[in-house]
């Protein structure tokens, strides 16, 4: 087991070493020169040739990078050049929104994706399959921009139970902060939690069908038992697998749904960083994201081992 | 009393009639054999006793287990006597365990389940259960999972939860068809101690005679759903009135009509051929070991000749087949087909013509959105052109088809005529030699006796030489000339296939033999 955690961070730092390569390459290569973006059109050179002195874009590429790659192990993602603040606070802002976000849709998931997985899983061919199974044929066709706009409606305009979006920060307490990120939370989590209670009906009626759960049944155990005993823990494997996915999207792929709720999240700045040829927050905020995929991969790859035995490498 | 009493069982399933009027009963410490044909329905009349029958199934007719009536009883009482009354094994040791839980975990659940003992007791008593299955804690703790274990000893594990409560039934599936002749026997012997200890009745289905005429007290044959007789074990043979028995019988000991082998010309040359897998690597710098899957095995099989090749599951038959067929990269040797070598290179194709071979399973080995026509063509393509309409006509007319199959898909065909078309497939383009690959050992015995009566036939028709692959010795004893026996990756003993029977002189060949299920003399 410990042969086995070695391989796979040694796996996580090297992908995150080709990551931050990569990174660092494709910003090179992008069109348009941040120093003259932000001076406007009739700088003067000298003017120029000072700016990018300072930020120190004339040293040559692999001082570049071993100065960014130093600094993002050190904590130090450099100075945005818009915002002329360290990247680090306004990503470390963006992220108690963000984080958080993406943890609350995540936990939403599982606790809807469970039982809408497991009960028409139980009860197959029922009404109980038939009614999950419709929902969530829904719940994977409706865009979640959309159905955020008819939560809005509902529960922030009619009902008046929530506020339309805005985020009051975490000093308000947290239970306010909580429920602004609540709506958000669910349009995020919808149509993952169907993705993934279908994920969970196939990989338990696949584990039903199988051997062992016969063998179960012949040794007294009742179908619930068998189930609960039996069935669960072979079908996480899939399930793993597509919640690690999830996870990524969750914290990345907010985008519109910051948009639709006024929040400051990492997808926000993410776009007016790229709007404003801010590159330096680019780099440092796709590289925040791509550690954060490696490592959630990492914690599924860890979550694999811990339910199958067979893959506990032997020592 | 009988522990198990079925009177006039029958079974429907979605309106289709499975089982017709079934009666058997066991007596404590009694074996029953249970035979029949895939589709007779015996294992379903097993999962009637278990109450454990597919959704849909309608059953009629009286089950009683110790006294007890078990057809109207609910699940919940059910599940009481499953485990602790009844115990079941099953045919596939390798899926029957859950691969995520431990054998203690596996077994103790069972305990714990019915005694309503702590998570400990039950720990202890799972070990001794284990023991008595002979798999001892010393050797095999309590914390091995099941994909650390061989076949049978997956098996002695499903024995030991199905025996852990000290059923008064033990129902055994086919529990030993995948297993090794030689695993087989001691499941047996395990099996028979178990029920001589515990006067514990077994039933015991499955489609060799051979296995239950040593073991079982009494038998009973199944066909399409019905039994359609029974007596006792040791004299079935001379009591048996029914035709169905006789010539189940008869199809068991199966003796093809063969002419003689053939010529000195070495058709199929093998010459020092090793062939091995690289291991996993156990650290990240190391070279991987590798395994040596065939360790230096040279022979030859002659034109006209049908050659054995018997040895136990993991012996490296199946990757020197692959080796022959140029399927597997030798790492040294070479393989010769008519005096010329095999490269393992494109310019084969002209050599690879006069090899064909034909697998195990007759359903898996062909695509299923195919017809038949266009399945049985596939080699052609050694040759560089199309099947003739004629050709394939003739093909499928020599093994006993009709020329108008070739317009159906796969599915439409039972195992027995599936194999004949892996046959025909293979027969198509006039192949020398024709390698089974354990071809016949998924059929039951009476079309297996068909298969190896087309065989024979066309050997001499089309004058095939055969390399016959197989772990069922007493089939190869049947129909091979010479025979060689392979073990962990050699040949250790090679000869004309009666000579090695009668007169086996390596040790493994004669353990081998001697593991072998007789039926007893007729």
């Amino acid at each position: 087991m410990l042969r086995y955690i070695v391989t796979r961070t040694g796996s996580l730092c090297l992908s995150l070493l080709v990551a931050s390569v990569v990174i660092f390459a494709l910003i090179e290569v992008v069109p348009g020169d941040p120093v003259a973006f932000m001076l406007g059109l009739n700088a003067q050179p000298d003017t120029v040739a000072a700016l990018r002195e300072e930020l120190g874009l004339n040293a040559s590429v692999l001082e570049r990078y071993f100065s960014w790659v130093f600094g993002l192990l050190q904590g130090d993602l450099g100075t945005s050049y818009t915002y002329r603040s360290p990247v680090s606070e306004i990503v470390a802002e963006r992220l108690v929104i963000s984080l958080p976000l993406a943890a609350y849709a995540l936990a939403l998931t599982i606790l809807i994706a469970f039982p809408a997985g497991i009960l028409p899983a139980a009860y197959r061919g029922r009404a109980a399959d038939v009614a999950v199974m419709g929902g969530t044929q829904l719940g994977v066709a409706i865009p979640n921009f959309w159905f955020a706009m008819i939560m809005v409606m509902i529960f922030a305009i009619n009902l008046r139970w929530f506020s339309a979006g805005g985020f009051p920060g975490w000093e308000a307490g947290f239970f306010p902060a909580m429920k602004a990120l609540t709506l958000p939370a669910i349009a995020l989590a919808l149509p993952q939690a169907s993705i993934l209670a279908r994920v969970m009906r196939s990989a338990l009626l696949d584990t039903l069908g199988s051997d062992y759960i016969r063998t179960a049944r012949a040794k007294g155990l009742t179908k619930g038992q068998a189930l609960r005993r039996h069935a669960l823990r072979n079908a996480l494997i899939p399930v793993l697998t597509i919640l690690g996915l999830q996870f990524s999207f969750l914290l990345a792929g907010a985008i519109i749904i910051e948009n639709v709720f006024f929040l400051p999240g990492l997808g926000r700045l993410i776009f007016q960083a790229i709007s404003q040829r801010d590159l330096i927050v680019v780099e440092s905020v796709v590289m925040l994201l791509v550690f954060a995929v490696i490592f959630v991969n990492f914690i599924v790859d860890l979550a694999y081992a811990w339910v199958d035995p067979r893959l506990r490498v032997q020592t | 009393m009988s522990v198990l009493q079925i009177e006039n069982l029958s079974l429907a399933i979605h309106g289709a009639r499975i089982l017709r009027h079934i009666s058997l009963s066991i007596g404590p410490g009694e074996i029953h054999g249970l035979i029949g044909e895939s589709g007779s329905g015996k294992s379903m009349t097993a999962l009637a006793v278990m109450q454990l029958l597919p959704e849909g199934a309608e059953a009629s007719g009286a089950v009683s287990l110790a006294g007890q009536s078990v057809v109207t009883l609910r699940d919940a009482d059910m599940c009481t006597l499953r485990g602790a009354t009844v115990g079941m094994v099953f045919q596939e040791p390798m899926t029957a365990l859950n691969p995520l839980l431990n054998i203690g975990q596996q077994v103790a659940e069972v305990i714990a389940l019915h005694d309503n003992l702590s998570r400990s007791k039950a720990f202890v008593r799972a070990a001794e259960v284990l023991e008595r299955c002979e798999l001892p804690r010393d050797q095999f703790p309590l914390t091995r999972y099941p994909h650390e274990l061989s076949g049978g000893q997956r098996q002695r594990v499903v024995i030991a939860m199905a025996i852990a409560m000290k059923p008064k039934l033990l129902i055994a599936d086919e529990p030993t068809t995948a297993l090794d002749v030689t695993t087989q026997a001691e499941i047996l012997k395990l099996i028979k101690r178990l029920a001589d200890e515990d006067e514990m009745a077994v039933l015991l289905i499955t489609h060799d005679l051979a296995v239950v005429t040593g073991l079982a007290d009494d038998i009973s044959i199944m066909r399409n759903g019905e039994i359609v007789e029974q007596g006792k074990g040791a004299m079935l043979h001379r009591t048996m009135t029914h035709p169905y028995t006789k010539a189940l019988f008869s199809a068991s000991g199966h003796q093809p009509e063969r002419a003689q082998a053939g010529q000195d010309r070495a058709l199929l040359s093998v010459e020092n051929v090793t062939c091995s897998y690289a291991l996993p690597r156990k650290t990240l710098l190391q070279v991987p070991e590798r395994f040596i899957a065939v360790n230096d095995v040279s022979f030859e099989l002659h034109q006209g000749e049908s050659l054995g090749l018997v040895g136990e599951s993991g012996c490296g038959k199946s990757t020197l087949t692959r080796a022959i067929l140029g399927l597997e990269p030798l790492q040294s040797g070479t393989v010769r087909l008519d005096g010329a070598e095999m490269t393992g290179t494109a310019d084969d194709l002209a050599l690879r013509r006069k090899m064909q071979v034909v697998f195990q399973d007759p359903y898996s080995s062909f695509n299923p959105r195919h017809k038949v026509d266009r399945l049985i063509a596939e080699p052609f393509h050694l040759l560089g052109r199309t099947a003739r309409m004629d050709e394939i006509d003739e093909a499928l007319v020599s093994v006993g088809l009709s020329p108008t199959d070739k317009e159906k898909y796969i599915h439409e065909f039972s195992g027995g005529q599936r194999q004949r078309i892996a046959i025909a497939r293979a027969l198509i383009i006039r192949p020398e030699l024709i390698i089974l690959d354990e071809a016949v050992t998924a059929l039951d015995v009476s079309i297996r006796a068909q298969i190896l009566d087309l065989l024979a036939d066309l050997s001499e028709q089309f004058s095939l030489s055969y390399l016959f692959i197989s772990h069922d010795l007493s089939v190869v004893r049947r129909v091979t000339d010479r025979v060689l026996v392979m073990r962990a990756g050699r040949i250790v003993e090679t000869g004309e296939t009666e000579q090695v029977f009668t007169n086996p002189q390596n040790p493994y060949t004669r353990k081998l033999i001697a593991a072998v299920p007789q039926l007893s003399d007729a």
